[in-house]
């Protein structure tokens, strides 16, 4: 270590002065393109997750003609449905939702929730996005290349991934499981970022218990992302050693169409506890930021605090820790030790209980509200009635014997797409319309934004409530058609049908979002500051929409927690975070101040 | 019109259609044909009981978006814990899970416990196709290993295995199964993940090349029963199918007395007269193939 004694003349200047203008961006390269502001750096993962799950959607809308329709469309093959599949469902679950929960609103609202200036390593963060735009395009790539995308499934199970009874086995598993690893690369180095910067950077009196209930769903979700990820990035690594250089981790001895390969001795259940000690994490990865989201929009437009703020917090926590010893409930029926059943049965039907809590809690903060049904306020809603389906599907799942009939089969299906598929999406939706004003200063067009509501969610309930029974009649997933067979009466067909044409429609109010979305930038009624009247942060900051740096000259400081809506004796029915004690009533307050840009007292 | 209580209706609407819906489906499982009636009165307890809350919930919801939607004057109630209802809330959601678990796990406890009078079969995936066989005479299943399979010994059978001669090898026909017999299914692949799925048995196990994998029941109706594969396993997946008959004793004893044993089989293949064991790839491989899918 070398010593540095700053003499009088070379003293550094005071931090509140320069620092920020130290590292503002000079030019448009650095302001847009290689930016450092989390904000921007939100934007930016957003649009690139938005893209590429648009390719997803399409991806699905393939899928559905040929189940409904499975002799109309030439062009599908058995093994073009399989490679649909397995993008549709990577995209969705890691390149869409954890890349937009994370990297989007963990960018762009944990620095301004906690009164930070901006993560904690801002060119970190930087690179974060440009190795997760790499890893989007390595996997975009894999449509290219001979043989097209691997068609393994989103599990990706050895042995069949890479063997050559599956399409892209290849070269699309190669690029799969690269773009995975450096997928993994780009989110640590952003995960890094957000848990030091939620434990380090809190700006004064933003204690943890009072930080919005969204930094907490982040916070720990990212958590739980940097110790499961890690599981399937050796998983990653391992098969691609396998594929490449013929090692054996997961390879046992195989005979494959007649023919005796050159593996032996591994074993194909390592890599399915590696996936799903990774993969069930997930899933808590994709929905504690949305249990986070929901449960500040439904504070907010019911104008009532968070009912049991503390359980609340516990709970996250509690399910975080859980998610870890759960894992095997999705192997049941894979072969491995039947007694691991009675464990993890247990621990999946404990996880239920915190979970109920949250349910109950969000609810019981619509009672006695005053409840506003804006259309965040319906999103939080119809997430709630999709949440708790499929929650409660998971109850089914979660007990093996009953797994045992409806595991791989439709049923499963309908299960995760309802909890983790259209649950989380709702709530990104709510989310996007009420913190697109923060974004752009712009509201999104309300009757757009009402027929997107009313489609995707009775749609989506359309789809896929129906689709569970499919699953009870016994119809495997991951069939490209299901061609003759006794037990499957001709009205199946018809429910294929059906749910085909209500995707298509659902599908297409996406689009209509879409165009919602680029219209109300130029075009949207202006906002005005904070026009959901909320107390977080995020809303109060000097500049509408919030500039780099965040917070002008200084910093907030946070008297109260972030629900204080509807508080008795106070004139206004929320009380900003920053709101000093001594200002809560209007006889003190600055009487020349916005209203609800109240500034904290000098 | 009041928007609480358009919301309120629809989501009245949402959790009685629901309801409506389960009890009007006409897709609902198939008719049992095993032992495994516990499977379907666990479903039925878990529908009872998160039914009711899903149900419950939804309408309180209804219920307060109707009741406290937004009005000119009105103000919420500043609430921030009720210890007490939480508590509560807790302790019931426990209860009712537990009412799951329980019985849950009991029946687990069966679904793996074999009973000692079981009978043993085998069944073999590969890409795409079942292949099945019985221990013979001497009742107990030859030794195999993958390194022995071959063109002339596909189920790769150890061939100094006395007790491997008089096993009896089905491929390219039906598995047939005795009423009122419990079996234990013994599960082999030689390439990939595979799935033995039979809807009316309600009972599956993955099948995992390097592994032998199991479980039993006893299949408690006559009948004709189509085989699915329930693990994704190549593009050939939805296409490999098969058929259990289900008989009574003698007609079963009669067929099994038709079926060629590995000491048969060898022979036939030694002299050169034998064609049974061209493994016949399923429809969807040969398409592919032609596709060019497959390498
Ligand atoms: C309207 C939107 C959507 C439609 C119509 C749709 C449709 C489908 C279909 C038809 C399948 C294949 C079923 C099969 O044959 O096994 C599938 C699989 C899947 N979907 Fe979606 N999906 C949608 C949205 C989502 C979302 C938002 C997610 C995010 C979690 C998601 C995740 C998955 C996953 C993980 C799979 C499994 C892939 C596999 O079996 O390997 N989907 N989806
Ligand atoms: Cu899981
Ligand atoms: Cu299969």
């Amino acid at each position: 270590m070398a010593f540095f004694v700053p003499t009088e003349a070379e003293h550094v200047a005071p931090a509140e002065v320069a620092d920020v203008e130290l590292y503002h961006p000079k030019s448009w390269w650095t302001r847009y393109i290689f930016c450092q502001d989390a904000k921007v750096i939100a934007i930016q993962y957003a649009i690139t997750a938005g893209a590429i799950g648009l390719v997803a959607l399409v991806l699905s809308w393939l899928m559905r003609l040929q189940l409904g329709f499975p002799d109309s469309f030439s062009f599908i093959d058995p093994g073009d449905y399989l490679q649909f599949i397995t993008m549709h469902g990577m995209i969705m679950v890691i390149y869409l939702l954890t890349a937009l929960f994370l990297g989007g609103f963990g960018n762009y609202l944990i620095p301004l929730m906690v009164g930070a200036r901006d993560m904690v390593f801002p060119y970190v963060n930087m690179l974060s996005y440009w190795v997760y735009l790499l890893a989007v395009l390595v996997l975009v790539a894999s449509f290219f290349v001979p043989g097209g995308p691997t068609g393994a499934g989103w599990t990706l199970y050895p042995p069949q991934a890479i063997l050559s009874g599956t399409p892209g086995a290849e070269w699309g598993i190669i690029l799969m499981l690269v773009s995975l690893a450096l997928f993994i690369v780009g989110f640590t180095m952003g995960g890094l970022n957000y848990v030091v910067t939620v434990l380090q950077a809190r700006t004064r009196g933003m204690t943890l218990l009072r930080m919005p209930l969204t930094v907490w769903g982040i916070f720990v979700a990212t958590i739980l992302a940097l110790l499961a990820f890690p599981a399937l990035f050796v998983g990653a690594v391992m098969m691609l050693l396998d594929r490449i250089l013929e090692t054996s981790f997961f390879m046992p001895a195989i005979v494959e169409m007649g023919e005796q390969l050159n593996y032996a001795g591994g074993n194909p259940l390592l890599f399915q506890h590696l996936f799903w000690f990774f993969g069930h994490p997930e899933v808590y990865i994709v929905a504690l930021p949305g249990f986070g989201i929901v449960s500040d929009l439904i504070s907010t437009h019911a104008r009532r605090n968070i009912f049991g703020y503390r359980m609340m917090v516990w709970a996250i926590v509690a399910i975080g820790a859980l998610s870890f010893l759960v894992w095997a409930h999705h192997m049941y029926v894979s072969g491995m030790n039947p007694w691991f059943g009675f464990f993890f049965a247990t621990t999946t039907l404990v996880i239920a209980v915190p979970t109920a809590i949250k349910v109950y809690n969000w609810v019981l903060t619509l009672w006695r509200g005053d409840i506003h049904l804006t259309l965040p306020m319906l999103f939080a809603i119809a997430f709630i009635v999709t949440f708790v389906n499929g929650g409660i599907t998971g109850l089914f799942l979660g007990n093996p014997v009953v797994d045992v009939p409806l595991s791989d089969t439709m049923f499963v299906v309908a299960h995760f797409h309802m909890v983790m598929g259209v649950a989380p999406i709702l709530v990104i939706f709510g989310a996007i319309y009420h913190w697109y004003p923060l974004v752009t200063g712009r509201m999104l067009n309300e009757t757009l934004g009402k027929f997107h509501f009313w489609v995707t969610f009775l749609g989506a309930y359309l789809i896929y409530f129906p689709m569970h029974y499919l699953g009870f009649l016994g119809v495997p997933r991951r069939y490209f058609e299901m061609g003759e067979t006794d037990f499957i009466p001709q009205s199946a067909q018809t429910l294929n049908e059906f749910i085909t044409v209500v995707a298509l429609i659902v599908g297409f109010a996406q689009l209509v979002f879409l165009f919602n979305l680029v219209w109300s930038a130029y075009k949207g009624r202006v906002s005005g500051r904070n026009p959901w009247r909320a107390t977080t942060l995020e809303w109060q900051t000097p500049d509408f929409p919030p500039r780099h740096g965040n917070w002008g000259p200084t910093q907030p400081v946070v008297y109260r927690w972030a629900y204080d809506y509807s508080v008795p004796g106070a004139d206004q029915d929320f009380l900003p975070q920053n709101l000093a004690p001594d200002q809560v009533t209007a006889d003190n307050r600055h009487k020349d101040l916005p209203d609800g840009a109240v500034q904290p007292a000098e | 019109m009041n928007k609480g209580l358009v919301v309120g209706l629809v989501l009245v609407l949402v959790a009685v259609g629901s309801v409506v819906f389960h009890f009007l489906s006409p897709w609902w499982w198939t008719p049992l044909a095993s032992n495994w009636g516990y499977i379907d009165d666990m479903i039925i307890i878990t529908f009872w009981i998160t039914g009711v809350v899903f149900v419950a919930i939804i309408l309180f919801m209804a219920y307060c978006v109707f009741r406290y939607s937004h009005k000119e004057g009105r103000r919420a109630a500043y609430e921030p814990e009720n210890k007490k209802m939480e508590w509560w809330l807790t302790g019931l959601t426990t209860v009712g899970v537990v009412g799951m678990l329980a019985p849950g796990v009991l029946v687990w406890g069966q679904f793996i416990t074999v009973p000692e009078e079981a009978s043993v079969i085998e069944v073999v995936g590969q890409q795409w196709q079942w292949s099945f066989r019985y221990p013979g005479k001497d009742g107990v299943l030859g030794t195999s290993d993958p390194q022995n399979i071959s063109f002339e010994n596909p189920f790769g059978l150890n061939p100094n295995d006395p007790n491997g001669q008089d096993d009896i090898l089905i491929e390219g026909d039906d598995l047939h199964l005795p009423l009122d017999r419990p079996v234990k299914v013994l599960l082999r692949s030689k390439d990939v993940l595979h799935d033995f799925y039979v809807p009316q048995f309600r009972a599956k196990m993955d099948m995992v090349p390097g592994m032998v994998t199991y479980f039993w029941f006893t299949p408690t109706r006559v009948g004709t029963f189509e085989i699915l594969c329930a693990e994704l396993c190549g593009v050939g997946h939805y296409a490999m199918r098969g058929y259990v008959v289900v008989e009574e004793e003698s007609a079963y004893q009669e067929w099994l007395q038709e079926q060629p044993t590995f000491a048969q089989l060898s022979g036939e293949a030694r002299n050169g007269t034998g064609d049974v064991l061209n493994p016949v790839l399923s429809e969807a491989a040969a398409d592919s193939a032609e596709r060019g899918s497959v390498q």
